[in-house]
């Protein structure tokens, strides 16, 4: 009861919502394979896979203020690493490693000359919607024998099938089942969030979200901006590297169409309806469009994409903030009776003690 | 002669046929005051465009403490020790106004320092009691005092100010005037404004543009008796 009485710090408010998240996380991460079976594990485990490339999207888009219309290129080039490296080593410690570091190494060039070259916020919208369809025509078009990268045969639009599961790092015997899948996949997504929330405290993560606020200010302050948007961009495509590598698991599949124009549309519009410049967001918006998705495949009342389309209109038309806003904007306005009703609780505690 | 703390030499800027600064030659000593006056127009607001490497000169050099610092990044001019307050509120909307300062602050400089730099600056400038509002959120008048805030948080050495009392109540700008006394003991100033009362309040060198060339450089009493600055700044009905 004593507890009660302590005036809780102002910082609080900031780290609650992100504590609650976690716990929040951990409790799907452990109550799911209790409360569902293989088959609907492993719908959930897809989600947070999506869920992770979405956190990466409005990382970069929300917080970095880089619209980048190509995400998918990096969670393909991720889950092309994973595969390739997977089926050259026995151990796949090291293909998780590759599908980090690839995206990234390829998002440090790109973003190299697109930052440093001074080109404006629509045309990055396009080169990097550009870049992703040259990954998808060109490993589609990488049929046949030749095609292949050590023991890994390229496959073109047919893609790269069995590709070995993630194994306990050093023990490569040792293959992860649907239920470990899982666990990697919810857990990973638990630690992206930890990551992104503790950039975003930084210093670093103040001076991205400076100069998304106002570039010419924070250049003026002596900020390099450029700097600052190529490292948010990067640490962007490791993390969509990361969701790559577990989508190709979930499926023990790749084909170049991770690379498609789908896959980076549904990424901004997982952002949009959950909310930009949130991280919780993203994850909401990408369990969500995925829910829905799953369950308009299940049906043939209305075509899939059609609904997709009319979600985005109303979002974008009723509530452009996106779902998390609404939801913080609501438990905001429910705060201040809280703390009032605090004191009086804890006179009638003190006084029930006495 | 010791080095000047800042020099420009000669610094045209032309667009297309315009030429907005023309052949403008100026010298700066260490925690100097100096005012800039002139027209709308008359290349003022691109001359510090061009001292803060926002804009590269067509012809000329600018020089800082001797290094040329002609057309360099706008950040690598900062770190230098540049600061300048823009005519149009350069601020992070989005930002609390203790954020906002803070990343000013902050720049390689240890987190404690830091903060200690941002509470003095908002002390100084009253900021206190409105520290945790998001500065889009604010009256003109504030904003204008955040981004002064930011840029002495910033600690250069020498502080631009372009139309400081811009939009400010009578007595928002004798609080101005005084504050800007008060950095020149320590920083070098270069102030542009239009209000001749508050050029009078601060003035000690006053340099007058016109057409981007300057017109006079003189002590602000003999400055504001020409007739020829009369002339070409309040009209020729004014006299």
């Amino acid at each position: 009861m004593k507890l009660k009485t302590l005036p809780r710090p102002r910082q609080d408010a900031g780290w609650g919502g992100a504590i609650a998240t976690v716990v929040g996380g951990l409790v799907i991460l452990f109550g799911m394979p209790m409360v569902t079976g293989t088959f609907g594990l492993l719908q959930v485990t897809v989600f947070a896979a999506l869920a992770i490339f979405a956190l990466a999207q409005g990382f970069i888009w929300g917080f970095g203020g880089i619209l980048c219309f190509g995400q998918s290129a990096f969670l393909g080039l991720g889950g092309y690493a994973y595969a390739i490296g997977a089926m050259n080593m026995t151990d796949t410690t090291g293909a998780v490693a590759l599908a980090v570091i690839v995206p990234m190494i390829f998002a440090a060039g790109l973003g190299y000359f697109m930052f440093y070259g001074r080109i404006s916020d629509a045309y990055i919208g396009v080169i990097t919607l550009t870049v992703t369809i040259i990954l998808f025509n060109l490993i589609n078009s990488t049929s046949g024998d030749i095609y292949h990268i050590g023991a890994a045969p390229l496959g073109g639009f047919n893609g790269i099938p069995s590709v070995p599961p993630l194994n306990i790092p050093g023990n490569p015997d040792d293959q992860l089942d649907p239920t470990g899948l899982w666990y990697c996949a919810m857990g990973a997504l638990i630690l992206c969030y930890i990551l992104l929330k503790w950039v975003l405290a930084t210093r670093f993560g103040r001076v991205v979200v400076a100069i998304r606020e106002n570039e010419t200010r924070a250049q003026l302050l002596g900020y390099d901006p450029r700097l600052f948007k190529l490292l948010t961009f990067v640490i962007g495509a490791g993390i969509s590297g990361v969701a790559g590598c577990l989508y190709t698991n979930w499926g023990a599949f790749i084909s170049p169409t991770v690379f498609s124009l789908t896959m980076s549309a549904q990424v901004i519009i997982y952002v949009l309806v959950g909310g930009l410049g949130t991280l919780i967001g993203p994850i909401l918006g990408a369990v969500a469009i995925q829910y829905l998705i799953t369950l308009a495949g299940g049906q043939h009342v209305i075509d899939p994409n059609l609904m997709l389309g009319i979600v985005l209109v109303a979002f974008v038309l009723l509530v452009p903030q996106g779902v998390a806003p609404v939801i913080r904007g609501s438990v905001r306005r429910l705060m201040p009776s809280r703390s009032v009703a605090t004191p009086a609780q804890a006179e009638v505690s003190q006084g029930a003690s006495q | 002669m010791s080095v000047p703390l800042l020099e420009a030499r000669n610094v045209t800027m032309r667009f297309g046929g315009v030429a907005a600064v023309q052949d403008v030659n100026l010298v700066l000593g260490e925690v100097e005051l100096r005012c800039l006056i002139g027209p709308n127009g008359a290349g003022k607001s691109t001359f510090f465009k061009i001292l803060t490497g926002q804009l590269k000169p067509t012809e000329g050099v600018v020089l800082f403490r001797g290094q040329d610092i002609t057309g360099s990044h706008p950040h690598v001019i900062a770190r230098l020790g540049v600061g300048i307050k823009t005519q149009v509120p350069n601020v992070f909307n989005g930002l609390t106004v203790r954020e906002g300062i803070g990343i000013a602050a902050g720049r390689k400089k240890s987190l404690r320092r830091a903060r200690q730099i941002v509470e003095e600056t908002m002390e100084l400038l009253q900021l206190t009691a409105i520290a945790d509002r998001m500065v889009g959120q604010l009256a003109h008048g504030q904003r204008q005092w955040v981004e002064i805030a930011s840029v002495l948080a910033q600690e250069p050495d020498l502080i631009l100010l372009d139309e400081p009392a811009a939009g400010m109540t009578h007595e928002e700008v004798l609080r101005t005037a005084d504050l800007i006394r008060e950095i020149n003991k320590k920083q070098a100033l270069v102030v542009v404004e239009h209000d001749m009362q508050f050029i009078r309040m601060i003035g000690k060198t006053v340099t007058v543009f016109n057409r981007g060339k300057i017109l006079i450089e003189n002590q602000v009493d003999a400055v504001l008796a020409d007739p020829g600055v009369r002339d070409v700044y309040l009209g020729k009905q004014a006299h």
